[in-house]
């Protein structure tokens, strides 16, 4: 009993530490960002970033990988900044009709047993043709609403930390207490006796696709809300950032183990690492290298815990 | 009946099909004129990706989350610091093939280091130390376009007998890694890593050994692709190698390897690579937008992985 409760503690209690020592050092370094302001500036881009990595996860959770997140989200950013700005119904329908393409992915992977990997590779270029259709340069406006969810000022939190908290929180009742959270893990963990017990194998892979895209529509719709406008590679990072702030949160690729909050954790972290490197005034020559660094050094830490947790047992 | 099924039940078929209907379809635009330039063409730039892509494969085949993301940085690298190191000399390109692979080594080694050490995804940590030798490709770099010395430019640019010198450097990578893995120990080794580790280690297999050595390989290959390419590009871009991330994977899956690992394929790169280039040249002859060609090229990857991966479904 001990056991179990002390592992999955672990799983969170790892990042959650990882991401506080980055807080104290970006702190100890620039002590003007432990304010309203500051914590905004800091996590303000985490937002789409964690919303991104979210939706990596739910495809994570059913062994598969999307190296399309990206060129998803840099799609719906561009959606958002023309049609969801000048003629909303459309905008709306197009973002139903992307859900829709996500499950509709997610069944056609399921049914001839493809390579997600490669599927998805594949959808990375068809989201951004689409994306470069609808933006050849870059441009387009954010519908007033979204820019007002991204720069409302709630009293005593800044806004970038009240929607991670949310959609930490959303996630976590989805995917960890609901009964589709449950199968969709459960397709992960072992596919096969979730079919015998009587479950459709290949509605839970829709649901979560359908669900990551979800994810994804959100994050794009944060991204235009944030920078204002839009261009069809925006996003294109987010594919590579969304995988490690996973594996940074706990989760693993196979075996549906997974964890939202731990996710959201792993994306701030990502996020956090950046701010850390420019209050260092790093050379930009290294910053990307340095990025790396800090993510081996997170993840070397992890391990140490974890032998350190194993041996106490 | 029998002779076609076995021919369709071999993976790398579809990958030619699909290459053969591609070519057909652009020289149907461009008249037999140009067929040969086309072939020509496609057989340069194929070489490219049939050498990353061979590294790639080997990684792949040692099971699912195996895969190299630091192929676009080594390139990049390996070829900045040869055609530094070259400085324009004639006398220096061997030197600066053996500095090339040098990188290409100490990424390998690097790249397994973590994955041993840390226990750590591969994906996560090829994905780190991309970051940090891309910053070494940045610094090393500095903006500076250095041309290639005058031998390997003419080298990588001119034909042998009508085949592009490059392609068959490639071919000879190919056969070298078809003779590792279908005649050597080290590639039913790797096969069988891919199929099951546990099954493998049981047996014997040196896992540990096998890994280091094929995490090595991949990055040596994308080191020497990368020194080729800068060679053939005139000089080394900070980029030159981007394209390629995505390019390694999509031409061993489409060749016919399983990505679950276990079940490799040589031949099939080079159906796939050639299939590769062609569609986009395709849809430049016929004069579409770069937003409908990106959309038909990503239709046309997932529509030849459903036709291949009919066969894999039928053969479970």
């Amino acid at each position: 009993m001990n056991r179990y409760v002390s592992v999955d503690t672990l799983r969170l209690a790892l990042p959650a530490l990882s991401l506080a020592i980055l807080l104290v050092a970006v702190f100890w370094l620039q002590p003007r960002a432990m304010s309203y302001t500051g914590l905004n500036l800091l996590f303000n881009l985490a937002v789409p970033i964690a919303l991104a990595t979210l939706a990596q996860m739910l495809i994570m959770a059913v062994n598969d990988l999307d190296l399309s997140i990206g060129a998803f989200v840099s799609f719906v950013a561009c959606v958002t900044a023309t049609y969801l700005y000048s003629t909303p119904v459309v905008g709306i329908l197009i973002l139903a009709a992307s859900v829709g393409a996500y499950a509709v992915l997610g069944v056609i992977i399921h049914l001839r047993n493809l390579p997600a990997i490669v599927v998805t590779l594949g959808m990375s270029f068809v989201w951004g043709g689409f994306a470069v259709l609808l933006l050849p340069s870059p441009g387009g406006q954010a519908p007033e609403w979204a820019r007002w969810l991204m720069t409302v000022r709630p009293p005593f939190v800044p806004v970038a930390i009240v929607a991670s908290i949310v959609a930490a929180l959303l996630a976590h009742l989805l995917v960890m207490r609901s009964s589709l959270g449950v199968l969709i893990r459960g397709v992960g963990g072992n596919a096969r006796s979730v079919e015998r017990a009587g479950w459709s194998v290949i509605a839970a892979r829709a649901a979560a696709y359908g669900l990551a895209g979800f994810f994804a529509v959100l994050a794009g719709i944060a991204l235009v809300g944030l920078t204002t406008s839009a261009d069809a590679g925006i996003a294109q990072r987010y594919t590579l950032l969304s995988i490690a702030g996973v594996i940074l949160g706990g989760g693993e690729f196979t075996g549906g183990r997974i964890s939202p909050i731990g996710a959201v954790i792993g994306a701030l972290t990502l996020t956090l690492a950046g701010s850390f490197l420019s209050f260092l005034r790093l050379p930009s020559d290294w910053q990307i290298g340095a990025q790396g660094a800090i993510l081996i050094i997170v993840l070397a830490f992890r391990l140490l815990l974890n032998r350190l947790e194993a041996r106490n047992k | 009946m029998t002779a076609l099924q076995s021919l369709t039940q071999r993976p790398w078929i579809w990958s030619f099909l699909a290459t053969a209907l591609v070519w057909f379809t652009t020289v149907l635009m461009t008249g037999t004129g140009g067929a040969l330039g086309l072939s020509h063409a496609a057989f340069t730039f194929a070489a490219f990706s049939v050498i990353v892509g061979t590294g790639q494969m080997f990684v792949i085949t040692l099971g699912p989350g195996n895969i190299d993301l630091s192929i676009p940085a080594t390139m990049t690298l390996a070829g900045t610091v040869a055609l530094k190191l070259m400085a324009v000399d004639n006398g220096m390109v061997a030197a600066g093939l053996l500095a090339a692979l040098g990188v290409g080594l100490a990424v390998g080694v690097a790249n397994y280091t973590l994955i041993k050490l840390l226990r750590i995804p591969p994906i996560i940590a090829t994905l780190s130390m991309s970051f940090i030798v891309q910053s070494i490709a940045i610094w090393t770099n500095r903006g500076l376009r250095i041309k290639p010395p005058q031998l390997l430019a003419e080298f990588t640019t001119s034909s042998t007998f009508g085949v592009p010198n490059t392609a068959l450097v490639a071919l000879a990578v190919t056969v070298v890694a078809w003779l590792l893995l279908e005649r050597a120990v080290y590639g039913r080794w790797i096969t069988a890593i891919g199929q099951s580790l546990e099954a493998a280690r049981m047996a014997g297999v040196p896992v540990e050994g096998a890994r280091f050595v094929t995490y090595v390989l991949c990055a040596v290959l994308a080191a020497f692709a990368g020194y080729l390419l800068a060679s053939f590009s005139g000089g080394a871009a900070l980029n030159m190698g981007a394209e390629y991330l995505l390019m390694s994977i999509a031409v061993v899956v489409i060749g016919g390897t399983s990505v679950a690992g276990g079940e490799s394929n040589v031949p099939g790169i080079w159906g796939a690579s050639l299939f590769m280039f062609l569609v986009v040249s395709m849809l430049n002859t016929y004069g579409f937008s770069a937003g409908v060609r990106m959309i038909m090229t990503g239709f046309i990857i997932i529509s030849v992985i459903m036709l291949a991966g009919g066969w894999r479904a039928n053969a479970r």
